[in-house]
């Protein structure tokens, strides 16, 4: 199995916009998926498959990486996406070190460009940055030599996140193209949903957006998503869940920040559980077999019904797994040599 | 008698209705009398204006030279140096300042410090309430004998309406304006960028147009009912315009400034300038998006605000361009997007960036020019009985303030040359096309290309 990330321009929807964040024909940062093309998607779904035999062996090791050291700086509370990233790296064989917020200098004030300039100091060949501010990874991506995978940036995108996502469904599906994939949730602050979007889109998804308009952009409800140039033209939005669940292949809920009450966005959860949450009932508007997704960590009971998220056609467990499998491929993408042979 | 004679330049003076070639004679730091092949008197110095626009100097209304308080941003000696750079012969200082301009003490120190370190006039501006907190008045009375030209709480609004009520209806007294930051905070609330598809493709909290709307309307409203003045700083946004295009046909006493960066750019700069050139609407992010040096308030909006701002400009419902020039260290832009100052260093962008605008043929040089000077002239001699009331004007006895320009000059910005502390623009790299050559204040040369 040898994959090489790429596929250039060929389906015209990289230009030269995104020159930076590849060098010599070679992907250096995992910024969003607005840049990644078909062909490098379907290449990082095959490379995970691969990972993922490695992860099943006796001996979870390979020398991929050995000498590369990986840095991981968590800005925000994460489990699974910090434990994630560092078992990928343990895995290939390089060097991890966690840099967190409490505990380090950045719990003394420091800057990010200053934290950055000392981890990369320290020869870092590749930075993974959460950071609750959008656009914390380009700032270091544009400043830094190290390449820089986002885990996470504000509201902006968690393409990791996206690109696992995919590769689950791709697992199950065996294509991605036609999908009807709804998306449930808080689309005006959730960069998982962003990133899907990206993604599916791209990957020939028919996408639909569900939520209470407080919560939508609102450039998706003026008619923008009409313009046949817009690189989401076509993507369905939706208030009431029953049309959106209609005919759904996937059905991807997104977690409920509990302040959007507070900020007037939604009445109350009470109101939102019963209006959009994901329940076994409502699920039987979807088509037989569709799977049920979550990004993590859940509300259960407000937009996922616990009897749904760990039910027959939930994979969201699954998600987990194949999020350590789908970082080892973008490690190695960004930092091997080699091509890496399974 | 100290002689100068700005020779040959097509001489542009809008308050008089003049556009023709030219010299100018200033004898004494005055203007002696436009005429045609003028000998240069005997020990005079020449300025050789053949090919450029030759026009009373600019005047800035809305400027923050950062002194005291923040020199490392700015300082008087060298936000004054940018100015004439800019081409501008009179800056207003905005009041927030530390400690901020809500007492005499800090307006005579910044007129005293102008006076000694300045290469151009200054003017301070007062604070509407003690400490620009919003909450009471400032000591209106003797900041208007101190020689403020208004007030402002610029950076923030007068959020509370019966304050403003108090605000416009006490200022009246003294014949000077409220200027306003027109911001609904409850609705920009800790938004950084316009609303709209940049917004939701970066992540970043927007800032809907109803917030500067709904207090431009408010404040509009306030004014009719005190009869005080009001100008309303930094519009951007179509709703804005429109409200005070139907305030001054109800003939209310309200006039607007709008900047450069909002005239001329949309928030697509916020996507940054890869290699030079400014990613197209919906190309993918590059690491050079998240560009700080975009970031200010009012946000840079979207392409209909622009050109119905251009629209109100050349029709006179945008009485004044004024910079809103707000340098900042370069440790305040060195962070995310979230947690950089807002603000763009634009005195020495300004011309460069308004000419497009001649350009494009959306307005004409000679308007252009207007509300470069006769407009904010006006302002001002309104304001204060101490400002000349030739100023803005090449006529006979007007001080000798003039801008020499070249309007198809085209340079490449570089922020690195300029004199302001504030690097801090988005248009680093950006080739412009108008260019001052030459500013001239009280018949000094303050800056010669």
């Amino acid at each position: 199995m040898s994959v090489e990330t790429g596929g250039g321009p060929a389906d015209g929807v990289v230009s030269e916009g995104s020159a930076g964040v590849r060098a010599a024909g070679r992907r250096r940062h995992v910024l969003d998926l607005d840049d990644f093309t078909r062909d490098e998607i379907a290449a990082v779904i095959d490379k995970t498959r691969a990972m993922k035999e490695v992860l099943h062996r006796d001996i979870k090791k390979a020398p991929a990486l050995r000498g590369k050291t990986i840095v991981t700086m968590f800005y925000e509370p994460s489990t699974r996406t910090r434990v994630s990233f560092e078992q990928a790296g343990k895995v290939l064989s390089a060097d991890v070190i966690n840099v967190t917020g409490g505990g380090s200098s950045v719990e003394k004030g420091e800057s990010l460009y200053n934290t950055a300039l000392t981890i990369q100091a320290m020869s870092a060949d590749v930075i993974v940055i959460r950071h609750p501010h959008s656009g914390a990874p380009h700032f270091l991506a544009s400043r830094l030599g190290s390449s820089i995978i986002n885990a996470g940036d504000g509201s902006h995108a968690h393409p990791t996140q996206a690109l696992l996502d995919l590769f689950t469904i791709h697992s199950h599906t065996g294509s991605i193209e036609g999908l009807r994939v709804v998306i449930v949730g808080d689309l005006l602050h959730s960069r998982v949903a962003r990133s899907n979007m990206w993604g599916l889109v791209r990957m020939g998804a028919r996408v639909a957006l569900c939520a209470p308009p407080t919560l939508i952009p609102s450039d998706f409800r003026d008619g923008s998503l009409r313009r046949p140039c817009h690189p989401f033209a076509g993507v369905e939005v939706e208030t009431s869940i029953e049309r959106a669940l209609e005919g759904a292949d996937v059905v991807m809920a997104l977690r409920l920040q509990l302040e959007r009450q507070r900020a007037g966005h939604i009445p109350s959860l009470r109101e939102y559980s019963r209006t959009y949450g994901i329940s076994g009932s409502r699920l039987k508007l979807a088509r037989p077999g569709a799977l049920v997704m979550h990004p993590g960590p859940m509300n259960e009971g407000v937009e996922i019904e616990p009897d749904v998220a760990h039910g027959a056609r939930s994979v969201i467990e699954e998600q987990v797994t194949n999020g350590v499998a789908l970082r080892m491929a973008l490690l190695h993408s960004l930092a091997a040599q080699d091509r890496f042979e399974a | 008698m100290r002689k100068l004679l700005i020779k040959g330049g097509r001489v542009i003076d809008p308050g008089r209705g003049v556009d023709r070639v030219a010299d100018v004679l200033v004898t004494d730091g005055v203007v002696r009398g436009l005429g045609s092949g003028i000998d240069p008197p005997e020990g005079s110095a020449v300025i050789d204006a053949a090919g450029m626009v030759v026009c009373p100097g600019f005047i800035d209304l809305h400027c923050h030279l950062r002194e005291p308080g923040f020199e490392y941003k700015e300082t008087i000696s060298t936000g004054t140096l940018a100015a004439a750079r800019g081409g501008f012969t009179t800056v207003c200082a905005m009041p927030n300042t530390s400690p901020a301009m809500d007492t005499r003490a800090t307006v005579d120190f910044v007129t005293r410090t102008a006076k000694e370190q300045g290469s151009v006039r200054v003017l301070s501006i007062g604070c509407v309430t003690r400490g620009s907190m919003g909450k009471e008045l400032a000591e209106m009375g003797e900041l208007a004998e101190a020689g403020v030209i208004g007030f402002s709480d610029d950076g923030l609004p007068v959020s509370d309406s019966n304050l403003m009520r108090q605000a416009l209806t006490y200022a009246s007294a003294h014949g000077l304006p409220i200027i306003d930051h027109c911001e609904a905070t409850g609705l920009s609330r800790d938004g950084v960028v316009s609303e709209g598809w940049v917004a939701n493709h970066t992540g970043l909290r927007s800032v809907p147009r109803s917030a500067e709307d709904v207090m431009a309307a408010r404040d509009i409203s306030l004014a009719e009912l005190t009869g005080g003045r009001l100008h309303i700083a930094h519009v951007s946004t179509a709703g804005a315009v429109r409200a005070v295009r139907d305030a001054k046909a109800r003939g209310l006493n309200v006039t607007c400034e709008a900047t450069p960066h909002h005239l001329t750019l949309t928030d697509r700069a916020v996507l940054g300038r890869h290699g030079g050139a400014a990613p197209g609407e919906f190309d993918p992010l590059t690491p050079a998006a998240y560009d700080t040096n975009s970031k200010v308030n009012p946000p840079l909006r979207g392409a209909e605000d622009v050109d119905e701002l251009v629209r109100a400009l050349a029709e006179g419902v945008v009485d004044v361009i004024a910079t809103d020039h707000a340098p900042h260290g370069a440790v305040d832009k060195l962070c995310t997007f979230d947690e950089a100052a807002f603000g763009i260093s634009g005195l020495e962008t300004a011309l460069g960036s308004v000419t497009s605008l001649v350009h494009a043929g959306k307005i004409g040089l000679s308007s252009l020019i207007e509300r470069l000077t006769v407009g904010p002239a006006r302002f001002l001699i309104d304001s204060s009985a101490a400002v000349d009331h030739r100023i803005g004007t090449l006529q006979d006895g007007a001080p000798a303030d003039v801008t020499v320009f070249d309007p198809g000059a085209e340079w490449v910005v570089d922020p690195s040359e300029f004199a302001s502390k504030g690097k801090n623009t988005p248009l680093d790299g950006a080739t412009l096309r108008g260019r001052v050559t030459a500013t001239v204040v009280g018949g000094e040369v303050r800056y010669a290309l």
